[in-house]
C-alpha cells in the first residue's frame, strides 16, 4: 500500500539534499519551469482533493477563487496551528518531513502566483518550528525560495510565524488578524480571503497535511491520487486515535477504512478492562459516533450521513469508565476559555453550558437542565453565530444527548456522578488570573 | 523603556510587514522574552514605538493564552487540559502538580520557581497525558514521575 505523505518521515528528518534524493522537490520544478498557473490549479481540481483541516473543502477551487490578473502581492499561508483538542497529524509531518511541506507551499504559491507566504504555527511545537526554520533556510540557499526561482522569474518568500495561544487563530480569517498583529477574531465573509485576506490582498490558507499532497499530485497526477482512496473522496488520509485503546496512534491509510478497522486493527481495540461507548471522530468539535457506527467508511460523505464530520480525522475515544458527562463537560469548558468573545451567542451560550454541565456533573442538576441544553444546541447551532466555534461546541453536546442520555439522568435522579474517578476542577483558569 | 536589544529586535520585526501595528504581537512576545511578563509600562513601551494607543496593545496582549499580564516564575508548566489527556488521566496529574507546588493553576510558587497553567490540547494526544516546562514536552505521564521532571528546573 502506498503512503505518500509518511514514507519519508524520519527523526530527525531528511535534510534538503537527502529529501532531493528521494525525489523531492522534482514537483516544484516540474510545475514552475513546465506548467503554467492554471494547470497546476486544474490539476488540483481535477484530483478532487478535499482539504484536510477539517472542512474538507475543494483544495483546487479554492485556489480557482484567487484573481489572477491582478497586480502587487498576494499571499499563500499554511495553516500549522493544530489545536483542535485530541489532534496530532499535523505535527507528525512538521517534524517529520519540513521539505516536503515547503514543497507542497512553493507549488501552490506557484498556482495563485503568491508573492509572499508564511507558515502559521501554534506555540507548543517547538521541534516543528526549528526544523520548519531550518528547511526554510535550505531552500532559500539551494535558490527553491528567494528571487527569480530556479531561474525561472517566479519569486516568492517564506516567514515562520508562531503563535501565542488561542484556537481561534485555526479559523482562517481570524488567523489572517493574528498575522496582521490583531486579536483573532473572525472576519466576516464575504469577501472572501482568496479575494480580500491578509493585509486586503488575495489569500489562501491550507492546512499542513492538504499542502504536503501537493508534490505528489505534480508529480503522479489526479488518476493516481483517486485511486489511492475506497471512496470517491480522493487520496489516503491520515487518521488517529487516542484514548483508552490498546495502541494510541496516527496511521496514513486509504481515504474510507472503516471505523471498525481503524479502531480494533491499527489502534488495537480497546485496553483490557474498558468497553468502547463511543468517538468523536474528528476532533473536540464533532458528534459522537457508536457501535452502530463501526462499519461506515471514514470519508467525507460517509462520516457526514452517520450524523458527524469526518474534521481532522484523529480520533478521541469515549470508554466506560469515563463519564460522559464530564467527558463533554471538559470539551464546553474548552470552548468557553477558547471564544473569541466577538458575538454574543458564543460569548454568553458557552460559559452557560458548560456551568449547567458542571451543575449536573456534580449533582446538582435538574432535569429541566436537560431541556435547557437542547435548546443551546439549537441558540448556538448554525447560522446564529459568527463563525463556526459555537455551533463545532454544539456537535458533541447535541449527540451525547442523544446517545448517553440516562447518563445525563442518573447524574440528576442520584445527586452525582456515578462514575469513579475524580473531579477536576476546571473552573478557575490561571489565564483569567494572569489577565487581571 | 525597551533596552536597545529589544529596539533593534522589534524594528527587525517592522521592517518585515507593511504596516508597523502589524508587529504588534511578535513586539509583545520580544518584550516578555526579555522581561518574562509584559507589565504595563511593557505595554506602553510596545505602544510606542508601533505609534498605537497603550489601549489597543493591551486589548492584544490579553486577547492571547501566551501573553502574561502579570508576572511569572521562572519556569512555566503548562499542563494539557484537553479531552485525550482529561480521559488518560489529567486529574491525578493536576493533583500531584498541586501537592508538591502547594497552588492553583494561575500562581506562581513562594521561592519564584514555577508558575502552573493549564493549556488547551498540546497535539500529542497518543501520548497523554502531556505537559510542557518552558520548552520541554513530557508525554505518557503518571503522577510518580512529575516529581523528577520538577527537580531539573531550579
Amino acid at each position: 500500500m502506498e503512503r505518500p505523505l509518511t514514507q519519508h518521515i524520519t527523526f530527525p528528518p531528511l535534510g534538503l539534499r537527502q529529501y532531493e534524493a528521494v525525489g523531492g522537490y522534482q514537483a516544484a520544478r516540474k510545475a514552475i519551469r513546465h506548467m503554467q498557473p492554471q494547470e497546476v490549479t486544474a490539476l488540483v481540481k481535477d484530483s478532487n482533493m478535499k482539504g484536510r483541516g477539517g472542512a474538507g473543502f475543494s483544495t483546487g477551487m479554492k485556489w480557482s477563487f484567487v484573481p489572477m490578473n491582478v497586480q502587487g502581492p498576494k499571499y499563500l499561508i499554511c495553516n500549522a496551528d493544530e489545536m483542535e483538542p485530541g489532534t496530532f497529524k499535523d505535527r507528525w509531518l512538521l517534524e517529520g518531513n519540513p521539505h516536503q511541506l515547503i514543497e507542497g507551499m512553493i507549488v501552490a504559491a506557484y498556482a495563485i502566483q503568491a508573492t509572499e507566504s508564511f507558515v502559521f504555527m501554534r506555540w507548543a511545537y517547538k521541534v516543528a518550528a526549528e526544523e520548519i526554520r531550518k528547511a526554510i533556510q535550505e531552500a532559500y540557499d539551494a535558490g527553491y525560495l528567494g528571487k527569480n526561482i530556479l531561474g525561472t522569474g517566479y519569486s516568492l518568500e517564506m516567514h515562520l510565524h508562531t503563535g501565542v495561544g488561542r484556537y481561534m487563530c485555526g479559523e482562517e480569517t481570524a488567523l489572517l488578524n493574528s498575522l496582521e498583529g490583531k486579536r483573532a477574531t473572525p472576519r466576516s465573509k464575504p469577501p472572501f480571503p482568496q479575494v480580500s485576506g491578509l493585509f486586503g490582498k488575495p489569500t489562501i490558507v491550507n492546512n499542513v497535511e492538504t499542502l504536503c499532497y501537493i508534490p505528489h499530485i505534480v508529480n503522479k497526477g489526479a488518476d493516481w491520487f483517486q485511486k489511492l482512496s475506497l471512496t470517491a473522496d480522493g487520496g489516503t488520509k491520515i487518521y488517529g486515535v487516542s484514548g483508552h485503546v490498546k495502541n494510541p496512534g496516527a496511521w496514513e491509510l486509504p481515504m474510507g477504512i472503516t471505523l471498525r478497522e481503524l479502531i480494533e486493527e491499527h489502534a488495537g481495540g480497546m485496553q483490557d478492562g474498558y468497553r468502547f461507548r463511543g468517538v468523536l471522530p474528528g476532533g473536540a468539535s464533532t458528534d459522537f459516533l457508536v457501535e452502530e457506527h463501526m462499519d461506515i467508511q471514514l470519508d467525507f460523505a460517509g462520516v457526514a450521513a452517520a450524523g458527524s464530520r469526518l474534521g481532522t480525522g484523529t480520533m478521541i475515544v469515549l470508554d466506560d469508565q469515563t463519564c460522559p458527562v464530564g467527558f463533554v463537560h471538559n470539551l464546553e469548558h474548552f470552548f468557553a476559555q477558547e471564544s473569541c468573545g466577538f458575538c454574543t451567542p458564543c460569548r454568553e451560550g458557552l460559559p452557560w453550558t458548560e456551568k449547567l454541565l458542571w451543575a449536573i456533573e456534580q449533582g446538582r442538576g435538574r432535569m429541566e437542565d436537560l431541556e435547557l441544553l437542547e435548546s443551546q444546541t439549537r441558540l448556538l447551532g448554525p447560522g446564529n453565530t459568527f463563525c463556526a466555534l459555537a455551533p463545532g461546541a454544539m456537535e458533541p453536546l447535541q449527540s451525547a444527548l442523544k446517545y448517553f442520555r440516562e447518563d445525563f439522568e442518573r447524574h440528576i435522579k442520584e445527586e452525582g456522578c456515578p462514575y469513579n474517578h475524580h473531579h477536576h476542577h476546571l473552573h478557575s483558569t490561571g489565564h483569567e488570573h494572569l489577565h487581571r | 523603556m525597551l533596552s536597545t536589544v529589544e529596539k533593534e529586535q522589534i524594528e527587525h520585526e517592522i521592517r518585515q510587514v507593511p504596516v508597523k501595528k502589524a508587529a504588534c504581537i511578535e513586539a509583545l512576545k520580544i518584550v516578555q522574552e526579555h522581561r518574562r511578563w509584559v507589565s504595563d509600562e511593557g505595554i506602553q513601551d510596545v505602544a510606542d514605538i508601533l505609534e498605537m494607543s497603550p489601549a489597543e496593545v493591551d486589548s492584544v496582549a490579553t486577547f492571547y493564552n501566551l501573553i502574561f499580564r502579570q508576572p511569572v516564575g521562572r519556569h512555566i508548566i503548562l499542563l494539557c487540559d484537553s479531552i485525550s489527556c482529561y480521559v488518560m488521566g489529567l486529574n491525578a496529574l493536576h493533583e500531584e502538580l498541586v501537592s508538591i507546588l502547594g497552588i492553583k493553576y494561575g500562581q506562581t510558587t513562594e521561592d519564584g520557581r514555577f508558575t502552573l497553567l493549564p493549556n488547551p490540547c498540546l497535539g500529542t494526544c497518543d501520548h497523554a497525558p502531556a505537559l510542557m516546562v518552558d520548552h520541554d514536552l513530557y508525554r505518557d505521564l503518571r503522577p510518580e514521575s512529575i516529581a523528577n521532571i520538577l527537580e531539573k528546573y531550579t
